[in-house]
């Protein structure tokens, strides 16, 4: 191993510019003449909009628009898209799908929809002007609750009967029912898995421009996806020709999902500043964030494991209702289906799961895919249910678990909800997370505990998800719009170095550093000659961009190809160089050397030929410079086992982790430093939905967690530090052998962590958050 | 429109400003200096904190004209040159940054802990920083970054 190459912890190249405010964020960028927008929105979850008089708002200083959706409609601007269509029930075809226009039409219905926009010379005078709007509502009676949005006497949408999207299943049922008529015992659990709101530090920003003397958009954005915002806001919003439409997403300040997704304000500014002729800026207020980013999570599901009498599972049965928000976001129809009932195999043997999920709409704001996207949905959902049976059945959680697993000699291994696992040793992880937890000492820690008047509880949870995101074909055949493929170009300069671009999109996911290994690696040039490139869709080629832990297994082959390519062409220019044969020129280490000599050529000297090519292979263009795609055969599928332990206070309901440990199966590590760094933030947020956060809405459907004096984030006394370890089984499937590792925290631990507040407490459930007060209670009624 | 005059990494800065001007987007828009963020807007998340006179301070939370004279140091101001400051190197060490949205902030009040602090452990870190959200670190790599850093600041 290199100093710089695959499996070395590199120091991170980003942090220069990050650590000394030179980064570069969307509302960091500023252009001559830019104005400002600021969005009217509705302050009611479910209203017709009677009227709309903006003249007092126009009359505002320095106001220079106030635009609607009657303008927007008018000019042709197309709603905005849910791009994976979900097939239900019975045959029925297509998910019912209400049109979801930029500014509202007539009706709004979520608290912080869209109803108008003030643009004005400043963003105070913006605001002013939005304040000036009057609009006339008439306030209907509002759809809230996820489990009962179905039964409600009031629809939401002429398009969608009963508040229902879509009514979907997977499995086998009739197999299913078959296995709970031979089981010796069948564990019921209900659970809810708990509403979220992203919260990346940076707010959501756009800025727009439109050049009147070349015909050209640009638009800088907070996005994961920047090709996906230029193709959708052009081929389905119909703002701008996708050849005439520039989308630059500069440094994005965390996303989690949030900024996957394509938003009303990117829509609408990109539109208007054409309009108005001048550039349009907007940033997101965080009291904005809270009421329109895309939020997450919000199941209400019952689970139903099937054991025969020796603890082997038969059968999983899984009903869920999830809820979607009042509209569709960009992938909203895919979290609580293909990406979440997909994943309830689990790491077991299972052979019979049915699922049904009714995907259901309610005034409130939309719900979208968020770290882990239906995955911990899932991994909850199941842990929760295998931790129940073990207690009930009085088989130790980790013996359970081992009986059950999938063993390693099963690979390639084919669920029954569709995933055909490629490789995995889930004992191994099992074993080293015990190890590392120190599991045979805690009954001595648990004694020591209730001697002090306190509670220790153990939780395990062992996930599996599936990352990688996605073969095209298998996206295409389960309803997906796009093709999930990523791309790479790698260009030498004439000099020696080299510029990389790929379509993905680091949010914090380290990419400049650890595709700069991967090249460093494959073709032996110093990082510091190496500059990888994202972001901008007149720089880099078409990229599907950064979610689903995709970046590095999809991303990161396109590179290893493109790769290959360079290193091929280059043998052809050595061979010519070197008076040899092609076959006989070896690659290794930037070094291009015919067999068995001592002839070699630098890289740099090969790349340096390309471009100046008086001494040249004929017919062989000049130039080194390559471009691949890459599209993945299969998912890839890390996995782990997380250990959590708690003490409970019982007089307090306070809970405090004293001990988390991670064990994950990631394949191939290229940098260890940045991979526990993001397994700690997924830990972080996973912590933070299992005993902190919660999007509230009351039953009018406001919401009721609007800002962080509302909605808890976690801060840094309220996460210990973690112990982490890995195991590793590299994917066979790809060229680096990775699998990816963005979400496995946030997956992981809800269950992990609940299951151990259960244990100390020794009560069944505790739904999450496990605050205090629901601890405390938990504590009474367990004496 | 007042006119206000303060000086922010040891540079005379002087700028005409809506008295509703924030401190942050006086720094931010009337000064240039876009490395102090704004990640809320209840005083909460800490991507704004500047010095002000050498203590720690939200600056969404001060007018700019309450530092009218005040001496303010930015993110920007903090490296000699090419030589990072010792806690900017402590952060880039343990990997106590990801997006790097949180970060100026975050150091800025690390370094404000530590001057309060000298010794603290790492229970006083993690009470000490409630005022700063980081989304993406889990706050694993920040807490040793501070403690660090803590031990480079001592020399």
């Amino acid at each position: 191993m290199s100093e710089t190459g695959i499996g070395a912890a590199v120091k991170r190249t980003e942090d220069q510019r990050f650590l000394t405010g030179a980064g570069n964020f969307v509302d960091d960028i500023n252009l001559r003449g830019q104005s400002y927008a600021s969005f009217v929105r509705s302050p009611h979850a479910h209203a017709k909009i009677k009227g709309i008089n903006t003249s007092a708002a126009a009359a505002m200083p320095g106001v220079l628009a106030v635009l609607t959706g009657e303008e927007l409609v008018a000019d042709g601007i197309g709603p905005l898209i849910c791009g994976w269509n979900i097939a239900g029930k019975h045959g029925v075809e297509a998910h019912n799908s209400p049109p979801h226009h930029a500014l509202a039409v007539g009706k709004v219905n979520y608290v912080g929809d869209h109803v108008a926009v003030v643009i004005a010379d400043t963003k105070a005078e913006a605001d002013d002007g939005a304040e000036a709007v009057e609009v006339d509502y008439e306030v209907l009676t509002a759809v809230v609750d996820t489990a009962t949005a179905q039964d409600n006497t009031i629809q939401i949408h002429d398009e969608a009967p009963a508040n229902l999207c879509y009514d979907w299943e997977i499995g086998d049922a009739e197999a299913t029912d078959a296995a709970f008529a031979d089981a010796a015992h069948v564990t019921t659990i209900e659970v809810i898995n708990n509403r979220l709101i992203p919260n990346a530090v940076e707010p959501r920003a756009c800025l727009a421009e439109f050049n009147k003397g070349t015909g050209d958009w640009t638009l800088y954005v907070t996005s994961q996806n920047p090709h996906l915002h230029r193709l959708v806001i052009s081929a389905f919003n119909q703002v701008a020709p996708e050849h005439k439409l520039r989308v630059i997403a500069p440094d994005v300040g965390g996303g989690f999902g949030s900024k996957i997704f394509i938003y009303a304000e990117e829509v609408v500014c990109t539109w208007a500043t054409r309009k108005i002729g001048r550039p349009i800026k907007w940033t997101a207020q965080r009291s904005e964030s809270f009421l329109s980013d895309a939020h997450g999570r919000d199941h209400v599901s019952k689970a139903e494991l099937a054991l025969d009498a020796d603890g082997k599972f038969l059968g999983l049965r899984v009903n869920t209702k999830a809820n979607l928000g009042a509209y569709l976001s960009t992938f909203a129809t895919a979290v609580p289906t293909y990406l979440y009932a997909t994943l309830l195999a689990g790491n077991y043997t299972t052979p019979a799961i049915y699922c049904d999920v009714q995907g259901v709409f309610t005034n409130t704001a939309p719900v979208d895919a968020l770290r882990g996207a239906g995955r911990p949905e899932a991994t909850y959902l199941l842990e929760r249910a295998v931790e129940t049976a073990a207690r009930e059945l009085k088989i130790d959680p980790a013996e359970l678990r081992r009986r059950n697993y999938i063993q390693p000699d099963a690979f390639p291994y084919q669920t029954p909800v569709v995933h055909q696992y490629d490789i995995g040793d889930y004992g191994a992880s099992l074993d080293k997370a015990c190890e590392m937890a120190d599991v045979a000492g805690f009954d001595a820690r648990r004694k020591e505990s209730e001697a002090n008047g306190k509670r220790r509880g153990l939780g395990y949870s062992s996930y599996i998800e599936a990352c990688g995101i996605a073969p095209s074909a298998a996206v295409g055949a389960l309803g997906g719009g796009v093709g999930l493929y990523e791309s790479a170009d790698i260009r030498f300069n004439a000099t020696g170095n080299v510029t990389v671009m790929t379509g993905t999109h680091s949010q914090g996911q380290s990419h400049q550093t650890t595709f700069a290994q991967v090249v460093s690696e494959q073709l032996g040039v110093p990082m510091e000659n190496i500059e990888v490139v994202e972001g901008d869709t007149d720089k880099g080629p078409f990229g599907m961009g950064t979610y689903g832990s995709r970046s590095l297994v999809v991303g990161g082959s396109a590179i290893v190809k493109a790769a290959d390519k360079i290193v091929a062409k280059g043998k052809i220019i050595a061979a010519h160089s070197l008076e040899a044969a092609e076959e006989d020129i070896e690659f290794a280490d930037g070094i291009f050397t015919v067999k068995n000599t001592n002839k070699s050529l630098t890289i740099g000297e090969v790349a340096f030929t390309a471009y100046v090519p008086h001494n040249y292979p004929e017919g062989l263009e000049p130039g080194l410079h390559e471009q691949a795609f890459y599209d993945p055969v299969n998912f890839s599928f890390p996995a782990g086992v997380h250990i959590c332990e708690v003490e409970v206070d019982p007089a307090t309901g306070e809970t405090d982790i004293v001990r988390y440990t991670a064990v994950d199966d990631f394949g191939t590590i290229i940098n260890p430093m940045i991979v526990e760094g993001q397994i700690h933030g997924g830990i972080g947020q996973g912590v933070g939905q299992a005993m902190l956060e919660a999007a509230k809405y009351d039953e009018n459907g406001q919401l009721v967690t609007g800002s962080y004096m509302d909605y808890t984030m976690p801060r840094a006394d309220d996460l210990p530090s973690f112990d982490v370890g890995t195991t590793s089984t590299p994917s066979p499937l790809n060229p680096l052998g990775a699998k990816g590792c963005g979400e496995a925290g946030a997956i992981a631990a809800p269950p992990a962590v609940i299951n151990a507040i259960t244990d100390a407490c020794g009560v069944a459930h505790i739904e999450m958050p496990a605050t205090p007060e629901k601890v405390w209670q938990a504590c009474q009624a367990a004496e | 429109m007042p006119t206000i005059s303060m000086t922010v990494n040891g540079n005379a800065v002087s700028a005409d400003v809506d008295v509703r001007t924030l401190l942050v987007h006086f720094i931010r828009d009337n000064i240039g200096l876009t490395g102090t963020h704004v990640g809320c807007d209840t005083s909460q998340c800490g991507a704004c904190v500047v010095h002000v006179g050498g203590k720690s301070v939200k600056s969404c939370t001060m007018l700019a004209v309450q530092a009218e004279g005040a001496d303010v140091a930015t993110i920007e101001g903090l490296a000699s040159g090419d030589e990072m400051h010792p806690m900017q190197a402590a952060f880039k060490e343990h990997h106590g940054l990801q997006c790097g949205f949180c970060t100026p902030g975050m150091v800025m009040s690390a370094i404000d802990l530590v001057n309060n602090n000298p010794g603290a452990d790492e229970a006083t870190i993690r009470e000490q920083l409630d005022g700063n959200i980081c989304r993406c670190t889990g706050y694993h790599n920040i807490v040793k970054a501070i403690q660090d850093g803590a031990s480079r600041m001592g020399g």
